[in-house]
């Protein structure tokens, strides 16, 4: 459980000068919050209501529409393996139940040691590589038994580090200019 | 009296719509689901509220329209009528859609109707039972979720039943402007939610309640307390505070249970505040008083009306014979019903002949300002170019006129300027000025762009920006357009500030209208009743007299008599031997506390005429219990001059007896008649004798003005019997709405007079007397010296008051006790947020504890009203009644 | 046939390389948008409506025409649509992830001709590589002065912002997209009165374009409109990509000159799909998108046409064609894919809310073994209360497209295979074997 750091603090601010209406940047300042602890706290929640200027309940109410975004902590690595058409055809149900055999917890449940928690995707736009995973949504692919439990290996051994970062860090590049042009925000407010 | 049919007088253009084959002249913008209400055709609806913007969600109103491309099934609570438009409501293709909705809408709704607090009032059963298919094709999984959990503390949500119409979580932000709730989650799981960290405690959380379609939203104080077939109702008015919200009130087995808001335009439009909508548990409590009470000396005994009436009848014809009529005096009357209010200042200014009668305990405004000045109706506000605030935080004191402000501050038609002495729920909505308790009246003055006033020690810029807002609003004449909210927001602040203020904004702005905040249900009408020295029924002055009334009493005082601040200050000197309390408590009410005992303690006769045992009943010789809310018929005047039935429901408990007949019992005692056989008597003589009550007889009560009231005086504001926006979802149970029918939505108004402004313009006695008021020089308190702090005192709904306190639901939820200081202050004195200091004023010291708030300006502190600590120590035991401001010592113990 | 028609939108994917700046510059990249800025913004225009590019994010709407349509208003604003998340689509992905520059070039010229004030490229939260390789590339456009002010020295300035989802589908469509995107919850709006070219973002007119759309507009600019709509046939110009999956030995995508091509083109031709695995025999195909109903092995010879395959009952989508083979369960594929719509229906409507939910649970049912006779005729009631009369286009009792999209699995595989339902009904299992 935790604040937004003064330095994400400073991100958030920048982010929300990128949008004419403060609360565009609600979603963002999520994925913000969930790179700093993994998962949306309540602080998290408390800082980014009087950040965009809404109620709690609000961001609460907005966050838990969207499937990335979790109001509960959950493991390093999120393992969401697709079950939809494509990969369904390929046998993504017999990978999903090696998974959660291999990982000794079912969809939505986080191993003890907190280092996987297995969910199951809708199609990820990767179906040429049916069935298809996605460790923190970086892509992984055909998969089947051996080939996991490799993925896992290599999760575990922390070989896949800079490849695959803790859950939360989506986009590791930020942006280096702020608003130029003259379209200001006032345009739309 | 002359008719005008809203729907055809205003020359408004039309749009011809055809609607299941009939042609239709709609009103433009108007939504079909509406049109089709008023030309008889019921659309079924779930999610669509008329007072609130339509979602569209629930598909239940689902009907066939022609557009350019041929008809297609369209949401008829969201789209607009339009010229040659045909709407199909009842076609197989309509039908289906609608049944389709409707079964889909049971497939995850439990079937626990018989266990369900909606049962037998809930438009879901009901429409399953109309045209739902007979037994059910679903045979999967119902949804399920742990059953209730309590998202708030008055209310409980059973999220297997909610069927996602979102009208409790639109209600929340788009009408109370609290987003606490919103819906989490997606698709079938989406559910109504608080924040974790915040749960939904709102003044209006009961509105959510009344508004739900289903049984997932329940209040606790009603959960199980009855089934809706045992319910007997009358509609009626809040006594909850002066707005004078219309409602319903249900009674089972002899008992009040629940009150529902009714949608009338001018006042309330449906909503209700929780303190209204619970308040009447105070009429059950434990502390209500059953039998007349008379000290034996030493104790209060129960007695008999017989032995009370004669004790009470000796004391007066004693002190008459012994001292004369100034010797005895009357203070309260605010919570009496017009008519008990009329016998009582009947048996004051006629039988007994004192002039002394307050119904206000010093913590008011003087009658001949709040009956002198320009009364604006609550619409009035709602539809002005700019509304002044002065010192009120409405929120906590008339909360739904902080509703209807509010709302019409949001979507622009109104601006606001709100001038306080602390932050108030309005300020994020408007231009605010700040100012030291004290320098209201300059403030106003500066405002209103009054020259040759000192501005020192405010705060220029936002005086600017005021006046901005005022100069560039677009106001008429005069002020025209401009509307002046005032009262007594602040009681560390005296009346004479209050009052300085608003005439100065009168001199300047002769057409702006006023609303007097004053906060007790009744007050406006026992003012008007003439509770108070100086005046006579109907907004006379005792100079004016009025013929007629001196034909119908004989006589009445000559000389002015004084107010309750007055009367207890000759009562501290002995010259009062008599003192009538009517429904007032007055040792615990009066701002001054130590003026009250002193008075107390010399006062050889208190009759307390009383619903509930307080401080001051158990000080009195003689205690006469009356008749409380829903336990008599009359009529009340709200803030606007609305006047408007209440309703007895039940009999009060014991043997109390409607007050006016308290009055006339005592009457008699002295030998003498006031001449009431019941309480319609008392109403046909104020229309009779009361000026600017004329034509407000039983006729006009019980018949136009029913539902809606009428504004007094009469003409002044046409009567709107506009039968209200129907929404039997949104008031169910209330037998009255459906009764009436969709068929019955079109506009009418009535007007005893030939519509138009017809309010007196000749200055009467009151406006005299409000001239010259304005006349004086602009009140302006001295700084504070660099030791002191000054004294904010300011209410707050949930209070340790008699009404909040007796009623079970309401009574936790009163503010925390302390003293609010800026922070740098607390820091200042080397006391920290929650800790206790010594607060000194000229008064008394004692201990407080403090709670830090940056948001204060760092000369003032503030203390609530009628928020006593344990010991009972409270803020009004700080203020001296003859000083314009309460400055206080803070000391480190 | 398959066409010797030049790739366009995925003409740098032989380069390992291809989303860098440097490739992009090496291959033409901003050329477009330097002749557009020396070009009026009614020239741009109309080069795209001659070039009569349908758009490409699933409703194929001429993307000229949308463009005339926007509102005139001191401010509006161009959304791109990047949050693919239609089954089994997978193009806008590749060229999120291989070639961001051309996107941004694409938006740029855009917004220059409906002269927008500031342009937002929604991403798909998912595409975590995809994101980080559009805001570099947006970093890098800002710095060779491709975005910003003055572009290129003329007079033309403008801001862009890569905005990330969070994990929608709904989101997808238009007004959610916008919803979402002034962070709210991804809520369609009801149309009318929310067209986004009257009513879009901030209430502002606003142009919503295809991931894919906008990276043919480069292209256009430097070869004309008319060179595009020399390619394909009538209304369906130009090539396009599609997204091939499900039962193939060369699962893919493939730029494709559009209705030349055939669908058994598509899943048969060696150098494309080259055919069904294990010598299997096709069963069934969805030509669009899971939203899209499904074609039997006697559509195969339809083009790769919009119209075409609007006429015969379903719809060309999103380009993205799922192949099923004889030892597919279509009990459970359409169980799966009704599963998906209701896992992502809004909530908003009460027919797709509680009729997905509803649907998908009679269908496990059947595919487990406990379905009954009546099922089948309960399945197609319920549809037809969520798309009346079950027609094509459909009609909706919903506010969006979303719900009646539901209907499209269930309907038409019952149609061609009652008997396989039968089957389960009756054996009380999976005769496919596929129950688990
Ligand atoms: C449920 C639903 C999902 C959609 N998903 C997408 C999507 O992922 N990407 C997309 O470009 N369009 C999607 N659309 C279509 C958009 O609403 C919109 O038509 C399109 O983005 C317009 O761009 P275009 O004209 O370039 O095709 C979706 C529509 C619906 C109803
Ligand atoms: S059809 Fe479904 S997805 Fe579309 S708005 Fe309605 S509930 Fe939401
Ligand atoms: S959609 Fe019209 S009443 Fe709910």
């Amino acid at each position: 459980m935790a604040h937004l750091s003064l330095e994400n603090r400073e991100r958030a601010t920048r982010l929300i000068s990128l949008y004419p209406k403060d609360r565009s940047a609600l979603i963002p300042l999520c994925h913000l919050a969930q790179s700093q602890d993994g998962y949306l706290t309540q602080e998290a929640i408390q800082d980014i209501a009087d950040l965009v200027g809404v109620t709690p309940a609000e961001v609460y109410g907005t966050a838990t529409f969207y499937d990335m975004l979790h109001t509960e902590p959950v493991g390093r690595y999120v393992v969401a393996i697709c079950t939809n058409i494509a990969c369904l055809l390929n046998g993504a149900f017999e990978l999903l139940e090696h998974a959660q055999k291999r990982l000794g917890v079912y969809v939505g449940q986080t191993t003890n040691d907190g280092m996987f928690t297995i969910e199951e995707a809708e199609c990820l736009a990767a179906c040429d590589t049916a069935p298809c995973v996605q460790v923190n949504h970086r892509f992984f692919g055909p998969l089947a038994g051996e080939s996991f439990d490799a993925l896992v290996d290599n999760l575990e051994s922390g070989r896949l580090d800079d490849v695959v970062p803790p859950h939360g860090v989506l986009n590791r590049v930020e942006r280096s200019v702020g608003l130029t042009s003259s379209a200001k925000r006032e345009a739309a407010q | 009296m002359t008719e005008i049919d809203v729907s055809d007088s205003e020359s408004l253009p039309t749009v011809s719509v055809t609607i299941d084959g009939s042609v239709f002249k709609a009103r433009p913008g108007e939504l079909i689901i509406e049109a089709a209400e008023r030309a008889g055709v019921f659309i079924p609806r779930f999610c669509y509220h008329p007072r609130m913007d339509s979602v569209g969600f629930c598909r239940m109103c689902l009907v066939e329209v022609s557009s350019p491309r041929g008809f297609s099934l369209q949401p008829s609570c969201f789209l607009h009528v339009a010229e040659g438009q045909e709407v199909i409501t009842n076609s197989p293709k309509a039908r289906k859609a609608q049944e389709g909705v409707l079964e889909l809408l049971l497939v995850n709704h439990p079937l626990d109707c018989p266990v369900c607090d909606k049962g037998g009032e809930c438009p879901l059963q009901d429409q399953a039972m109309a045209h739902g298919p007979g037994e059910t094709r679903f045979i999967e999984q119902k949804r399920h979720w742990p059953k209730p959990i309590d998202i708030g503390p008055l209310v409980a949500l059973d999220r297997e039943r909610c069927i996602q119409c979102a009208r409790c979580t639109r209600f929340a932000s788009e009408v109370a402007g609290e987003a606490l709730i919103d819906f989490a989650f997606r698709g079938s799981d989406i559910e109504v939610a608080p924040f974790a960290l915040e749960p939904f405690s709102s003044y209006f959380a009961g509105n959510t309640v009344q508004i739900c379609p289903v049984g997932a939203l329940t209040a606790h104080p009603y959960r199980f307390k009855s089934r809706p077939w045992d319910l007997e109702q009358a509609e009626s008015t809040c006594e909850g505070c002066a707005v004078g919200c219309r409602t319903v009130a249900q009674s089972s087995a002899g008992a009040l249970v629940r009150y529902l808001g009714v949608d009338v335009d001018g006042v309330n439009r449906s909503w209700l505040c929780d303190k209204g909508r619970y308040g009447f548990e105070a009429v059950h409590a434990s502390n209500r008083l059953v039998t007349p009470l008379l000290n034996s000396g030493e104790k209060l005994e129960e007695s008999t009306w017989h032995e009370a009436l004669f004790a009470a009848g000796e004391a007066v014809r004693e002190a008459l014979k012994e001292h004369g009529p100034s010797s005895i005096a009357f203070i309260g009357g605010a919570r009496l019903t017009n008519e008990d209010a009329f016998a009582f200042v009947k048996l004051a200014k006629s039988v007994i002949g004192t002039d002394s009668t307050d119904a206000q305990l010093g913590d008011g405004l003087p009658a001949e300002l709040v009956l002198g000045l320009p009364r604006a109706t609550i619409n009035e506000a709602t539809n002005a170019r700019v509304v002044i605030v002065l010192n009120q935080d409405l929120r906590e004191e008339l909360p739904v006129l902080f509703l209807r402000l509010r709302g019409s501050v949001v979507d622009g038609s109104t601006d606001l300027i709100d001038c306080s002495s602390v932050p108030t729920s309005l300020s994020k909505y408007a231009t605010t000025v700040r100012y030291v308790p004290g320098d209201l009246a300059r403030v106003a003055a500066l405002i209103a762009g009054e020259s040759n006033i000192d501005a020192f020690g405010l705060d220029q810029g936002q005086i600017e920006s005021a006046k901005t807002v005022l100069s560039s609003a677009g106001l008429g004449a005069d002020g025209e357009g401009l509307v002046i909210v005032c009262g007594r927001g602040d009681l560390g602040e005296s009346a004479s500030v209050a009052v300085s203020a608003a005439v100065t904004l009168h001199r300047l702005f002769p057409k702006a209208r006023f609303l007097s905040a004053l906060r007790r249900s009744n007050v406006h009408g026992a003012l008007d009743m003439g509770l108070a020295p100086g005046v006579l029924p109907g907004r006379v002055t005792l100079e004016e007299g009025g013929e007629a009334l001196v034909r119908t009493w004989g006589s009445v005082p000559n000389e002015r008599g004084s107010d309750a601040i007055g009367t207890l200050e000759s009562g501290a000197q002995g010259k009062i031997k008599v003192l009538f309390t009517l429904g007032a408590d007055v040792l615990a009410d009066v701002p001054d506390r130590d003026l009250a005992a002193r008075a107390f303690a010399k006062i050889p006769t208190v009759i307390s005429i009383a619903t509930h045992h307080d401080r001051t009943t158990a000080a009195a010789s003689v205690v006469l219990p009356v008749a409380g809310e829903g336990e008599r018929n009359g009529t009340v005047t709200n803030i606007e001059g609305r006047v408007a039935p209440t309703t007895q429901k039940i009999v009060p408990p014991g043997v109390a007896w409607p007050a006016w007949m308290v009055a006339s019992e005592i009457a008699r005692m002295i030998g003498s008649d006031l001449g009431f056989e019941d309480h319609s008597a008392i109403t046909q003589e104020i229309a009779a004798v009361a000026p600017a009550y004329h034509g407000v007889n039983l006729s006009l009560a019980n018949g136009d003005a029913r539902r809606a009231g009428v504004v007094v005086p009469v003409g002044a504001v046409a009567i709107d019997i506009r039968s209200p926006l129907l929404d039997p979802i949104a008031t169910p149970g209330i037998s009255s709405v459906e009764e009436q029918g969709a068929p019955m939505r079109l506009g009418k108004t009535v007007a005893a007079v030939p519509s138009g402004d017809a309010r007196p313009t000749t200055p009467g006695g009151l406006q005299v007397l409000v001239r010259a008021l304005g006349a004086a020089p602009v009140v302006t308190a001295p700084k504070p010296d660099s030791y002191s702090y000054r004294l904010s005192v300011r209410r707050t709904l949930y209070d340790r008051g008699t009404l909040v306190q007796s009623s079970s639901s309401l009574a936790p939820h009163h503010a925390p006790f302390g003293l609010r200081v800026h922070p740098l202050e607390l820091a200042r004195l080397g006391v920290s947020d929650g800790e206790e200091l010594m607060i000194r004023s000229p008064r008394l010291a004692h201990r407080v504890n403090v709670i830090s708030d940056a948001s204060l300006g760092r000369q003032v502190v503030v203390l609530g009203a009628r928020n006593e600590d344990s010991g009972a120590f409270g803020a009004f035991d700080l203020i001296d009644a003859r000083e314009l401001v309460v400055d206080v010592r803070l000391e480190s113990i | 046939m398959i066409t010797n028609a030049a790739p366009i939108v995925t003409r740098r994917m032989g380069y390992e390389d291809s989303y860098t700046l440097s490739r992009y510059l090496e291959t033409g990249g901003y050329d477009g948008l330097k002749r557009a800025l020396t070009m009026s913004r009614e020239e741009v225009a109309d080069q795209v409506n001659r070039a009569s590019l349908l758009g490409r994010g699933g409703a194929g709407f001429p993307a000229g025409r949308k463009w005339s349509m926007l509102r005139a208003a001191p401010t509006s604003y161009l959304v791109v649509n990047g949050d693919e998340s239609e089954p089994a689509t997978f193009k806008d992905h590749l060229l999120i992830e291989r070639d961001p520059h051309q996107i941004i070039e694409g938006a740029l010229i855009c917004a220059y001709a409906i002269g927008a004030a500031q342009i937002f490229i929604f991403c798909r939260g998912e595409f975590a590589l995809g994101l980080e390789r559009l805001q570099q590339a947006c970093n890098e456009a800002y710095r060779i002065g491709a975005i910003g002010r003055e572009i290129f020295g003329s007079s033309f300035s403008i801001d862009l912002v890569i905005h990330p989802g969070a994990g929608a589908y709904i989101c997808g469509e238009e007004t959610a997209l916008l919803e979402s995107l002034e962070g709210k919850r991804g809520f369609p709006r009801i149309k009318p009165p929310f067209f986004p070219a009257v009513q879009g973002l901030y209430g502002a007119p606003t142009v919503v374009n295809n991931i894919e759309t906008m990276s043919n507009l480069p292209w256009i600019v430097l070869n004309g409109g008319d060179a595009f709509s020399s390619l394909g046939e009538g209304s369906s110009a130009g090539t396009r990509l599609f997204a091939l999956s499900g039962r193939v030995n060369r699962p893919g995508w493939f730029e494709l000159e559009m209705s030349k091509t055939t669908f058994r083109d598509l899943i048969f031709d060696p150098a494309l799909g080259a055919g069904v695995p294990d010598g299997r025999s096709l069963k069934a195909f969805i030509p669009g998108g899971v939203s899209a109903p499904w074609f039997g092995p006697n559509e195969l010879d339809l083009g790769l046409d919009q119209d075409a395959v609007g006429k015969a009952g379903s719809m060309l989508g999103s380009g993205s064609v799922v192949v099923m083979d004889e030892s597919t369960c279509v009990v459970r594929a359409a169980w799966r894919i009704t599963r998906f719509f209701h896992r992502e229906s809004c909530g908003q409507c009460t027919p797709c809310r509680e009729g997905g939910g509803w649907l998908e649970q009679i269908l496990r049912r059947i595919e487990e073994g406990e379905g009954r006779e009546a099922d089948l005729d309960l399945l197609m009631d319920v549809c037809d209360n969520i798309a009346p009369g079950l027609t094509w286009p459909p009609q909706q009792t919903t506010i969006c497209v979303l719900g009646p999209s539901i209907p499209s699995s269930i309907a038409s595989s019952i149609r061609m295979f009652r008997d396989e339902y039968l089957a389960h009904v009756r054996e009380r299992h999976c005769p496919m074997g596929g129950h688990r």
